[in-house]
C-alpha cells in the first residue's frame, strides 16, 4: 500500500514537473505584464478603479462595440463552418489531385499578415482594385461601381478568407485519420447516408470540431487588423476600440476595463470547451490516411467536389493573384484626363527592395527585414514547441486531473488577449530591472510564441491523446522506459501534428504584426513592420514596395508550407 | 499437479507466484483475491468468460495496472512499484497492437532494441523468431498489409523476441476466424514449448485451453474456481458453473437413497449406483453430473436411461443428440458411425455410472 500511493504521487508529482517551464513562462512573459499594464492603468483612474467599466456598461456606443464584436464573430465563424466543412470532408476522404496544393493555399491564407489581406481584398475589390478597373473599362464609367471596402461584408469575407484553413486542417486532419470501418459498420447496421452522418461521423468529429470552431471563434472575436482596415471607421470591435483608446485617446483606464472584458469572455468560452472536451474525447483508432481515402466516384460527387474546390480555390487565389499582378503593374491615369487608365508591367518595386532611400541609421535595405524575420520566426519554432509540448503532453495525459483543468484554460489566455495589450505589457513591464530585454533580441521571439503557444499545444494535445493506449503499453512490455515510448511511439506518431504545430509556430511568427509593431526596435523590423512603414506612406512607390514584400513574404511561406506537405521525413507521421 | 496456496512471502518460489491480488474499479470487483503459480518453463491457461478479471489480471503482472491488494513475485522477489519496462516480461495483445508507423522488423526488433542488444545480434534474433513462427521473409513489411493470421504471428514473434521470462497472451487468438484458429493453436502451443517458454494463455476458449496449457486456472467474476492439468479439470469439474462453462449440461438434482444392497442416488431421469470413490452425506442436496461422451447408445444395460430424441446435429467426427428424458433435456455425443433413431423416437442409453457419473456440491 505505501509503495502504491508513493507511485500515484509521484505520478501526479511528474505532471506538475511538466507543466512547469509553460508557466513559468506565460507567468513571466504574460501575467507580469498583464499586471503592470493594469496597475498602470487603474492607477490613472480619476474617479476609482471601478470608474472604466462603469463608463463601458453605461455607455451605448461601447455597449453597441461589444454586441458587434459577439455578433461579427458568430457570424463569421458560421461562414467558416459551412465554407470549410465541405471542404475538410474531401480532403479527409477522397483522393484529390492537388490536395498538397490546396492546403498550403489555404495555409497562405491563414499566415498572411492583416494588412495584406487587406491590401489584397482591396487590389481585387476596392475602388482601384482589378474588379473596378474592369468594369469602369468595359462600362465606361468615371466612378467605381462596386463598393466593397468599409463594409460588413468584408469583414466576413476576410475571416472566412483568413480561418477556412483552420476547419480543413484541424477537422479535415482528424477525419483523415478516422476509421472509416465505424462508419461502414453504421451503414451495415441499416442506417443511411444521414444517419450515419449524423449519429456515428458528427459525433466522432464533435472534439475536433468544437476546438477548430472555437480558435476560429476566439480568432474572430479578437480580429484587429481585417475591421480596422476593411471595416472601416463605421465597424469597431473590442479590439479596435482597446487600440483606438490607448493609441489615438490615451485612455489606459477604459482600454484596461475594454480588454478585461475582453478577457473575461474569452476565458468563458475556453473554460466551457475545456469542460464539453473532457466528456467527449475517447480514444479513438486512428487509421493511416491510406486506408481512409477513396476515389470520387460518381460524376454528380465530381461536380459538386469540383464545384466547391473552384469556389475555395477562388477565394483564396483571386486576392493573391491580385496582390501578386498589382506588385508587378503600374496603373497611372493618362495625363490628358480622359480618365482612361495604363498598365505597364514592372519590377520597378522589387529592384527599389535593396535600396536604403532614407540613409538614416533606422532604415535598412527593406530586403534585410526578410532575413530578421526567419531568424526570430526559428527562434519562435524552437521556444513554442520547447514550450508547448510538454504542456500538451500533459493535457493529453492527464485532461481528467485538476492540474490540466485549471492550466488549459490559462494556457489559452493570450489568445484572448489583444496583440496591443500584449505589445504594451512587454514595453511597460520589460525594460527595466529585474527584466530589461529592450535590447535582447529575444524579445520578439518571446512575444511571437506567447501568440504561437496556444496554437501549438491545441494542435499537438489531440494527436497525443488520440494514440491509443495499448500501443505504449505494448512498447513497455517490451522493455521502453517512458521516455523511450515518447521517442519511439509517441514522437513518430504525433510527427505530423508536430510538423503542423512547428508549421503555425513559423508562419504565425512571420505574419504576427499587432504585438511586433509595438515592441519591435526600428533598426530591426520585420517583414510585417517593413510592409506597414511602406503602406503608411503616400506614393505608389512605396504601395508597390509593401506589395512586393508582401508577394515575398506569400513566397516564403508557401514554399515552406509545400516543402513541409511534401517532404515529411519519410511519411513518419503518416500513420 | 494441483499447487498449495502460495506462502505470503514469495521467497520460496522460482517462477511467478500470486497472492491474494485485489482490484476494484470503484464499487466494481474485477479480482477478489486471485492466488496461484506459475513455474518455469510451464504453460498456464486462465479460463473464464468474459469479463471474468482475466486481462485485469495481465494488466497487474505485467505492471500495467497496480493491484488494490496481493502481490506479484517473479523468482522470489516482489514486483511491487517495479515499472512494466522493468520486468522482462512481454505480453501479446488481443489486438496485437502492432506499431503502425515502424515496418515488421522494426516492431520485432523493438523489444531487442530496449534491451541494448548490438545491431548483429538482433538481425539474427529477427531472423530466428520470424523463423519461429512461421515468416521467414517478412522483414520489410508494412505491418498495415498483414492479414489477421501474419499480424497475430509477428505480434507472437515480437513478444518472444527479447526473451521475456514470461510470456503473457491475451486472448491470442480471438480475433481469428475459426479454421485460422484451431490450426495456429496447435503451432502456438508447440512454438511456445520448442522455445521453452513460461507462458500464461489467457483465453475464454476451453478448446484453446486444452490444446495449449499444461495447467489450467479457471477464472470466474474475479476469482479463482479451479485449478489442474486440462484433462483432470474436463474429467472432475469441481463446480457446476465449471461444468456448464466446459459444456457439460446434463446437471441433474440428485438425492441419496440408501438401500439395502448398496447406495443409490435418485434424480429425475433415473436411480442409479453411487459412482465409485465419490463419498457423499445423507440428507445433503447435490448436483449429478452425466457425462455426454460416455453413454451408449442403443445398448440396454444395468444402467440406463431412455427418452426421446429431440434433435440431432451432425459435427463431423461426432454428432450431438439431445433427448428429452422426464420432461428433462439431456446431451449426449456419439461417434458419427452411431446408429441414431430419428428424431421424435425413443432412444436407450446405457453408461457406467463409476465413469460416468459425478457428484458435484454447490
Amino acid at each position: 500500500m505505501k509503495a502504491l500511493s508513493a507511485r500515484l504521487r509521484s505520478i501526479s508529482f511528474h505532471y506538475w514537473l511538466l507543466w512547469v517551464a509553460p508557466l513559468a513562462f506565460l507567468g513571466v512573459f504574460y501575467f507580469y505584464p498583464l499586471v503592470n499594464i493594469l496597475a498602470v492603468s487603474f492607477g490613472r483612474g480619476q474617479s476609482g478603479p471601478v470608474a472604466p467599466f462603469i463608463e463601458v456598461f453605461t455607455t451605448p456606443s461601447l455597449l453597441k462595440i461589444l454586441g458587434f464584436t459577439f455578433w461579427q464573430a458568430t457570424l463569421s465563424t458560421a461562414f467558416t463552418l459551412l465554407f470549410g466543412l465541405p471542404g475538410a470532408y474531401l480532403l479527409a476522404r477522397y483522393r484529390l489531385r492537388g490536395r498538397n496544393l490546396i492546403l498550403a493555399l489555404t495555409g497562405i491564407a491563414f499566415v498572411l499578415p492583416t494588412l495584406v489581406v487587406a491590401a489584397a481584398f482591396n487590389a481585387i475589390l476596392g475602388p482601384r482594385g482589378w474588379a473596378n478597373l474592369l468594369l469602369m473599362q468595359m462600362l465606361g464609367l468615371e466612378q467605381p461601381p462596386l463598393h466593397f471596402v468599409n463594409t460588413f461584408g468584408a469583414i466576413l469575407l476576410a475571416h472566412v478568407f483568413y480561418n477556412t484553413t483552420i476547419i480543413l486542417r484541424l477537422v479535415g486532419d482528424f477525419w483523415a485519420h478516422l476509421d472509416p470501418r465505424l462508419e461502414q459498420a453504421a451503414r451495415v447496421l441499416g442506417a443511411n447516408g444521414w444517419q450515419t452522418l449524423r449519429r456515428v461521423t458528427l459525433p466522432l468529429l464533435t472534439p475536433a470540431l468544437a476546438s477548430a470552431a472555437l480558435l476560429v471563434f476566439i480568432f474572430d472575436f479578437t480580429s484587429f487588423g481585417v475591421i480596422l482596415v476593411l471595416g472601416g471607421p463605421r465597424f469597431a470591435t473590442l479590439e479596435v476600440e482597446i487600440y483606438n483608446q490607448t493609441i489615438s485617446l490615451f485612455n489606459l483606464p477604459l482600454a484596461a476595463a475594454l480588454s478585461l472584458i475582453q478577457l473575461g469572455c474569452t476565458l468563458a468560452l475556453t473554460v466551457l470547451y475545456t469542460r464539453l472536451n473532457a466528456r467527449l474525447a475517447r480514444p479513438l483508432s486512428l487509421r493511416p490516411r491510406q486506408f481512409t481515402l477513396r476515389r470520387l466516384q460518381s460524376w454528380q460527387g465530381r461536380l459538386l467536389a469540383g464545384l466547391y474546390l473552384a469556389a475555395l480555390l477562388g477565394l483564396l487565389t483571386l486576392p493573391l493573384v491580385a496582390l501578386v499582378t498589382r506588385s508587378l503593374t503600374r496603373v497611372e491615369s493618362l495625363p490628358d484626363g480622359s480618365g482612361v487608365l495604363a498598365i505597364h508591367p514592372t519590377l520597378d518595386y522589387y529592384r527599389e527592395l535593396g535600396v536604403n532611400r532614407f540613409n538614416s541609421l533606422f532604415f535598412i535595405p527593406p530586403i534585410t527585414s526578410i532575413a530578421i524575420s526567419l531568424g526570430y520566426a526559428t527562434a519562435t519554432v524552437a521556444l513554442a514547441l520547447a514550450l508547448g509540448l510538454p504542456a500538451a503532453w500533459a493535457l493529453a495525459h492527464n485532461r481528467k486531473a485538476a492540474s490540466s483543468q485549471v492550466f488549459e484554460p490559462l494556457l489559452m489566455l493570450p489568445l484572448g488577449t489583444s496583440a496591443v495589450t500584449l505589445g504594451l505589457g512587454f514595453i511597460i513591464a520589460l525594460d527595466r530591472p529585474p527584466l530589461d530585454l529592450r535590447a535582447s533580441p529575444l524579445l520578439i521571439p518571446l512575444a511571437h510564441t506567447l501568440v504561437a503557444f496556444p496554437f501549438v499545444v491545441r494542435s499537438l494535445a489531440p494527436a497525443l491523446g488520440s494514440i491509443k493506449p495499448r500501443l505504449r503499453q505494448a512498447a513497455a512490455v517490451l522493455g521502453a522506459n517512458p521516455g523511450l515510448v515518447f521517442r519511439y511511439i509517441d514522437l513518430p506518431l504525433v510527427g505530423r501534428a508536430l510538423f503542423v504545430a512547428a508549421i503555425f509556430a513559423f508562419t504565425i511568427s512571420m505574419g504576427e504584426f499587432g504585438a511586433t509593431a509595438l515592441v519591435s526596435r526600428p533598426e530591426y523590423p520585420t517583414l510585417p513592420v517593413m510592409i506597414y512603414r511602406f503602406l503608411s506612406q503616400p506614393g505608389s512607390l512605396n504601395y508597390g514596395k509593401a506589395l512586393a514584400l508582401s508577394t515575398i513574404l506569400c513566397l516564403i511561406t508557401a514554399a515552406g508550407m509545400l516543402a513541409i506537405e511534401r517532404f515529411r521525413i519519410a511519411d513518419i507521421g503518416e500513420f | 499437479m494441483e499447487q498449495g496456496l502460495p506462502d505470503t512471502s514469495c521467497e520460496s518460489y522460482a517462477g511467478l507466484s500470486l497472492s491474494q491480488i485485489h482490484k476494484s474499479y470503484g464499487s466494481q470487483v474485477a479480482l477478489a483475491g486471485v492466488s496461484f503459480q506459475v513455474a518455469r518453463g510451464e504453460i498456464v491457461a486462465v479460463l473464464g468468460p468474459s469479463g471474468c478479471g482475466k486481462s485485469t489480471l495481465l494488466g497487474i503482472i505485467a505492471g500495467l495496472e497496480k493491484p488494490d491488494r496481493g502481490e506479484v513475485c517473479w523468482a522470489g522477489a516482489s514486483l511491487t512499484g517495479l515499472p512494466t519496462h522493468q520486468r522482462g516480461f512481454g505480453l501479446m495483445f488481443q489486438d496485437f497492437a502492432l506499431f503502425p508507423h515502424q515496418d515488421v522488423f522494426e516492431n520485432i526488433a523493438f523489444g531487442l532494441r530496449m534491451a541494448g542488444y548490438p545491431r548483429q545480434k538482433i538481425r539474427e534474433r529477427v531472423e530466428q523468431v520470424l523463423e519461429l513462427v512461421g515468416l521467414p521473409g517478412f522483414p520489410q513489411r508494412d505491418v498495415n498489409t498483414l492479414s489477421g493470421g501474419e499480424a497475430q504471428r509477428i505480434a507472437l514473434a515480437r513478444s518472444l523476441a527479447p526473451f521475456p521470462h514470461l510470456l503473457m497472451l491475451d486472448e491470442p487468438l480471438g480475433s481469428l476466424d475459426r479454421t485460422l484458429r484451431e490450426h495456429l493453436m496447435l503451432e502456438l502451443g508447440e512454438i511456445l514449448r520448442k522455445s521453452q517458454q513460461t507462458a500464461i494463455y489467457v483465453t475464454h476458449d476451453q478448446e484453446e485451453a486444452f490444446a495449449v496449457a499444461d495447467r489450467i486456472v479457471l477464472m470466474n467474476a474475479g476469482s479463482v474456481l479451479q485449478t489442474g492439468a486440462p484433462i483432470d479439470i474436463y474429467r472432475h469439474p469441481g463446480s457446476l458453473f465449471a461444468a456448464r462453462f466446459l459444456g457439460l449440461n446434463n446437471l441433474l438434482p440428485g438425492r441419496l437413497l440408501s438401500k439395502t444392497e448398496g447406495n443409490f442416488i435418485e434424480t429425475a431421469v433415473g436411480v442409479f449406483p453411487l459412482p465409485a470413490g465419490q463419498p457423499v452425506q445423507a440428507h445433503e442436496q447435490f448436483t449429478v453430473l452425466l457425462r455426454p461422451e460416455l453413454a451408449e447408445a442403443g445398448k440396454p444395460g444395468s444402467c440406463q436411461i431412455s427418452g426421446k430424441v429431440q434433435s440431432i446435429s451432425f459435427r463431423g467426427g461426432t454428432s450431438k443428440v439431445a433427448v428429452i428424458s422426464n420432461g428433462l433435456r439431456l446431451e449426449f455425443e456419439f461417434p458419427s458411425s452411431t446408429v441414431l433413431p430419428a428424431g421424435g423416437e425413443e432412444l436407450v442409453l446405457s453408461f457406467d455410472p463409476d465413469e460416468a457419473l459425478q457428484i458435484i456440491y454447490e
